[in-house]
């Protein structure tokens, strides 16, 4: 009895470690193209609160005009959201050549202010939380134990674990894409003088890496929730910051990292519904602080892209 | 300290000062035409919305003194980022000290229940000092001793901070009466006086324009301040010229954690007198807008951060008065942010190693 009641919560803990991790890993891998092309891209909490957000509303028209499809219109609509808001940033660091770090800031600030901005405006002041009937999980081995509960995924989860990680380590590693990316990231004056447009380069860099971000934060309110609250991102950006540099720029680490991470959220979360009194804040704060504490292990080792920050000219 | 033969000249390569007073106008003016749009989407008249925004709140005692209760923290923060980026320590990290001085500040006013204000209000404050130092302490050596990049480190002890405010406010300092996640109340000796009565102005305003003219003064007018600037320019040339650099980063990094630790402790000190997770919102961050929207000189800190606190004002104004969503205040905010950077890029500085 004991022992199948163990299995029955850890069965749930993995489930839910996929879903928690689905997210993450979307926005983790955008910003390691973004930051591959050497820009740091501080807007991601603020570009998934965005997906989030206008995911949700459009959803939530459409659903109301009678759309079946409305949940579909909703994650086209975040994308557009985060590639537009990602162009923005591109314009800003890599045209203009600003400060990268302010400029992301910025970028949050701005999103996040829209969002909720929209929100009101859309939805006006409600006792309630708007909701919608957010994506079914897709059943895959109906009554089979274990296979059943731990497989019953989102197929936005299907797709990040089996379609995005490896088609983004050949991406990354294996195509001349990625190659180029490199070269931009590390080296921009070479990459130009061997004829690589250094700045289309950064813009496709940011506009993949907006558009993932925005898909991230879309899981969210169309997936997980069905709903969009102003706490629905909660640092989870951050986190994604962290996930990069763990994972050392490189896709199938990030997934691993997001599954870590996923699991340590996860674990907090059925800690807690479970009434185990545990100070779950530390739990939380364990993405935050073991990045940190690689950073000062790796020290000056730590891979960042040569041209990391920095602005490039043609002079 | 400084080579003989060599000193270090910085240099402002500007237009005429009066373009560089037009800067700030120039992004607020932007920044207002481009932002407009939502006011429209609101169904509100833009013309009619930023009377609400810039002008109502100056008309009357109540909100004018409410933009300077605002202005209170945003001057330290808007502050400490300025000093920090002057010296080319990229402190993204000014929110998780102000909230780490708000939690030193309140262990410390938890403390002193038996002490006279004289000795509970410098306490108080003392301790959100240190608090932030200690925050910041952490990137500032790691960047020193094995040369780690502080914008990440910064910015994730932000997250760090904030989780350790909530396992402390909904663990041992949860107020057993009140079932918010809120510490008890401080000592009333570590409370800041009023300096309006009937209003929240209290004595910390008085405390901070202080501050920022100290500041100002050591960044404009000392040698250290000259290091500083120098290091944050450009640091080979600064050690070139025999500056000791990493002493010069560690003394900006722990003076910027400190003045947004002050920050947080006087919020708790003056205003909340007690510690509650929403006790920055964010005012860290907004340090940032105001510590770009001032160009990085220190005394342009003092009319951005005023500036920054009248948009806040008004926001609520124009919320009650037009019904446009308060979160316009936000974005104008934001926006301001990207407009004055891409706008200071019609300004350049220069530094240049003289020989005598």
């Amino acid at each position: 009895m004991i022992e199948s009641s163990l299995l029955v919560f850890i069965v749930g803990w993995l489930a839910a470690t996929l879903r928690v991790a689905t997210p993450l890993l979307l926005a983790t891998i955008g910003e390691i193209y973004t930051e591959r092309s050497g820009v740091l891209n501080l807007g991601i909490e603020g570009i998934m609160f965005l997906g989030a957000f206008v995911g949700f509303a459009t959803a939530a028209r459409a659903e109301a005009a009678g759309l079946g499809a409305y949940l579909w219109v909703g994650i086209v609509a975040a994308m557009l959201a985060g590639l537009l808001t990602s162009l923005l940033m591109a314009l800003l660091t890599v045209t203009l050549g600003l400060n990268q770090h302010v400029s992301g800031l910025g970028i949050t600030l701005l999103c996040t202010g829209l969002a909720m901005f929209g929100f009101r405006l859309v939805f006006g002041e409600q006792a309630v939380l708007p909701r919608i009937n957010p994506f079914a999980q897709i059943v895959l081995f109906p009554g089979v134990p274990i296979l059943d509960p731990l497989l019953n995924q989102y197929l936005l989860t299907y797709f990040a674990f089996f379609v995005l990680v490896p088609l983004s380590a050949w991406l990354l590693n294996r195509s001349s894409f990625g190659l180029n990316l490199r070269a931009v990231g590390e080296n921009p004056e070479a990459a130009d003088a061997a004829g690589i447009d250094v700045f289309r380069m950064r813009y496709i860099a940011l506009a993949v890496g907006g558009v993932l971000m925005a898909l991230g934060g879309a899981f969210l309110s169309l997936a997980q929730l069905g709903a969009f609250s102003p706490g629905i991102v909660a640092g989870r950006g951050w986190v994604c910051i962290a996930l990069v540099i763990f994972a050392r720029w490189d896709a199938i680490r990030a997934m691993v990292g997001a599954l870590l991470f996923g699991g340590v959220f996860a674990l907090q979360l059925r800690l807690q519904t479970q009434g185990i009194g545990l100070p779950y804040e530390m739990l939380l704060a364990l993405p935050y602080l073991v990045t940190i504490l690689v950073l000062a292990i790796v020290g000056r080792r730590a891979p960042y892209p040569g041209a990391y920050l920095k602005p490039y000219r043609r002079e | 300290m400084v080579l003989p033969i060599i000193t270090l000249k910085i240099e402002r390569h500007a237009p005429p000062g009066w373009i560089r007073a037009f800067l700030p106008a120039l992004a607020v003016l932007i920044t207002f035409v481009l932002t407009s749009a939502l006011v429209l989407m609101a169904g509100a008249n833009p013309l009619e919305a930023y009377y609400y925004f810039l002008l109502e709140p100056l008309t009357s005692r109540v909100s004018l003194l409410e933009v300077l209760v605002k202005a209170t923290p945003l001057l330290l923060t808007g502050a400490a980022v300025t000093l920090a980026f002057s010296g080319g320590f990229w402190n993204i990290g000014a929110e998780g000290q102000f909230l780490a001085g708000a939690t030193a500040a309140t262990a410390v006013g938890l403390a002193v229940q038996q002490f006279p204000a004289p000795f509970a209000i410098p306490l108080t404050l003392l301790a959100g000092i240190m608090g932030g130092m200690a925050w910041i302490a952490v990137p500032a050596l790691m960047k020193i001793r094995l040369g780690i990049d502080e914008v990440v480190t910064t910015l994730l002890l932000n997250s760090v901070a904030l989780l350790v405010v909530s396992a402390l406010l909904n663990g041992p300092w949860r107020d057993p009466i009140s079932q918010w996640p809120q510490s008890p109340e401080i000592a009333s000796a570590a409370i800041l006086p009023k300096l309006v009565p009937r209003s929240r102005l209290h004595l910390g305003f008085l405390l901070v324009l202080l501050i920022v003219v100290l500041l100002g003064i050591t960044i404009s007018r000392t040698a250290f301040g000259i290091r500083l600037r120098a290091v944050g320019m450009e640091p080979e040339a600064a050690r070139f010229a025999g500056i000791e650099v990493w002493r010069v980063i560690l003394t900006t990094a722990l003076l910027s954690g400190g003045v947004a630790g002050l920050a947080g402790a006087i919020e708790v000190a003056g205003i909340h007198y007690r510690l509650i997770e929403a006790i920055s919102g964010g005012q860290g961050y907004t340090g940032i807008v105001i510590a770009t929207l001032s160009g990085l000189n220190p005394w342009a800190v003092l009319p951005a951060a005023l500036f920054i606190a009248l948009i806040d004002t008004g926001s609520q104004t124009v919320s009650r008065a037009l019904g446009v969503p308060v979160y316009l205040g936000e974005v104008i905010q934001a926006t301001l942010l990207l407009v004055m950077l891409a706008v200071l890029l019609l300004q350049s500085y220069r530094i240049r190693l003289e020989h005598k």
